[in-house]
């Protein structure tokens, strides 16, 4: 008796420390990037940093808000493609969709995040990059390598389809049936009773699985990388190249480190990628829990 | 039986997958009076219920052959208007499922579904509702509440306002007291017997004592099939079939 109880506690202790163990990297992550960057830091203010938009490093000049924007521009793009796309997918699967069907594509959706990015940036670069060049960009702009944020923003919006969709469709999986018998039984629609009842009940989930996978997309880098144009000027539309934060720490770590600061520069840059993805995190939960109180 | 069947029901069958939930379903269901549906657990009670307003109609595997006639249209027909037919029907579920908006939306969902009345109709109309059901005095200080705030009894109430807002002619209820208190039950039940002067009441319960209280007819179900269609009293003390007579008396269940 008295060894069951004693056990039962070592596993509740041992836990703890676990899981303690694995949040506190984060932190751990944070003061090792935010020390690395220390050098670069005391030579420049946080806000030189950010707001200049020149990058030569060989002159010394560290301005990453080409990155920033880079970053925020791809980012931004893939969520304006994927979320209505993934959105109709869900509810077409979760509402509309034979049984039948949902049991073959759900674990097709699935296989889609298993495959590795680098695919998806070999991907982007034989296929959508022309597609961007050929057919979409001459409607809009004189010229373009087909490297741009547009180009980004679709590989990076099909990475990130799989996990908003298999959420999304967790989500409405979990509205109770009878929800949507009340609508249906007071003569809705199936699409009013979609959009007025079902979306609305499930839409902390929704806005949850978006911000995941922002989150997702903030970091994602090689295949970004492999279809940005990797150029370190701030774009000014999605035909512009951009030069994502992660892309500029993935081609450059390792290199050039002669330069003097250049090690901490880029120390600095995953430092902001960091900051970025956790206010972005803190602004929604903020706004989720504001959601939740009032759907409550 | 001198009352036009408001709801008739011709050999119907339905079966989901390979399971025959009703074989040969025939009934007539009279107009402006309250008829229970009786029977043990997983007699196809419930699917018979929902058989008139076609919420069978989305689950998977699914087959439904026969005629179920409302004024003498069939629901199932070619040309039949699936949200024109629910509209004619309230369905208060066994538990309240208020939608996720707030108390004055849940009933204005109806009627703004249906054609878009002004502010002012729309005003009258929650109002008209809310006092049908005795909730008005408890919530008109909070209309623009989240529904979900009020007590259970309180939220099936407004969910029964809500069916009674498109203005159907049939209220269906499945088992719509079960997961109410006593109290909340009664005022259910009293409101259901003020209502069949105007409706045609359909009610699946579990509850004999309830079925005695509030129904003018009982159908009892076994095993997907009916058994014996009759006035309250004659089924419950006087019941012709020996499986009727059994499970009255709480031989079966």
């Amino acid at each position: 008796m008295k060894i069951r109880l004693l056990k039962d506690k070592v596993i509740g202790t041992g836990m703890l420390a676990l899981s303690v163990l694995s949040v506190s990297l984060v932190l751990l992550i944070g003061i090792g990037l935010y020390l690395r960057s220390l050098p670069i830091l005391q030579q420049y203010s946080v806000w030189e940093l950010v707001t200049s938009s020149s990058w030569r490093p060989m002159k010394g000049e560290f301005g990453f808000f080409p990155f920033i924007m880079g970053t925020l521009w791809v980012t931004g793009m893939s969520i304006l493609i994927a979320v209505p796309l993934c959105l109709f997918t869900a509810i077409y699967l979760s509402e509309y969709a034979p049984a039948s069907f949902k049991r073959f594509f759900l674990p097709l959706v699935n296989m889609l995040a298993g495959i590795p990015p680098v695919i998806y940036g070999v991907w982007g670069v034989f296929f959508i990059i022309p597609i961007v060049q050929r057919y979409i960009a001459p409607h809009f702009v004189e010229f373009s390598t087909g490297y741009t944020v547009l180009a980004g923003g679709i590989v990076l919006a099909v990475m990130i389809f799989p996990l908003i969709v298999s959420i999304v469709v967790e989500v409405l999986s979990t509205i109770p049936k009878e929800l949507r018998e009340a609508s249906l039984s007071l003569g809705a629609t199936k699409w009013e009773t979609v959009k007025k009842v079902i979306l609305r009940k499930a839409f902390p989930g929704i806005f949850a699985a978006i911000v995941l996978a922002i989150s997702r997309a903030f970091g994602e880098t090689i295949a970004v990388l492999m279809v940005c144009g990797n150029v370190p000027i701030a774009p000014q539309s999605i035909f512009d190249p951009a030069y994502p934060l992660p892309a500029l720490l993935a081609n450059n770590f390792g290199e050039m480190m002669s330069v003097p600061l250049y090690d901490s520069a880029l120390m600095f840059s995953a430092f902001a990628l960091l900051i970025i993805i956790l206010i972005f995190n803190i602004i929604s939960r903020a706004i989720l829990q504001k959601i939740e109180i009032r759907n409550a | 039986m001198t009352q036009t069947p408001h709801i008739g029901v011709k050999n119907l069958n339905v079966r989901i997958g390979d399971s025959h939930l009703l074989k040969d379903i025939n009934i007539n269901i009279p107009d402006k009076s309250v008829t229970s549906i009786i029977g043990p657990s997983g007699c196809g009670k419930t699917t018979l219920l929902k058989s008139f307003n076609r919420l069978l109609d989305d689950i998977p595997g699914v087959n439904i052959t026969g005629n179920v006639l409302v004024d003498g249209e069939d629901i199932y027909g070619k040309h039949a208007d699936v949200t024109q037919i629910r509209k004619k029907m309230g369905l208060l579920a066994q538990r309240p499922f208020p939608l996720p908006m707030s108390i004055y939306d849940n009933i204005a969902y109806g009627p703004r579904i249906h054609g878009a009345p002004s502010k002012k109709e729309l005003n009258a109309l929650v109002e008209h509702y809310l006092k049908a059901v005795g909730l008005w005095e408890e919530v008109k200080g909070r209309l623009h509440g989240s529904a979900s705030s009020l007590s259970i009894g309180q939220q099936q109430r407004l969910c029964l306002a809500r069916g009674l807002a498109v203005e159907p002619e049939i209220i269906l209820g499945d088992e719509s007291t079960s997961a109410l208190d006593p109290i909340s039950t009664k005022i259910i039940e009293d409101l259901i017997i003020q209502l069949k002067e105007k409706y045609t009441i359909v009610l699946v319960t579990h509850i004999l004592r309830q079925a005695r209280r509030v129904s003018d007819y009982i159908i009892f179900v076994y095993m997907g099939e009916i058994i014996e269609f009759g006035p309250t009293e004659e089924i419950l003390l006087n019941p012709k079939e020996k499986l009727t007579k059994e499970y009255v008396k709480g031989f079966i269940s």
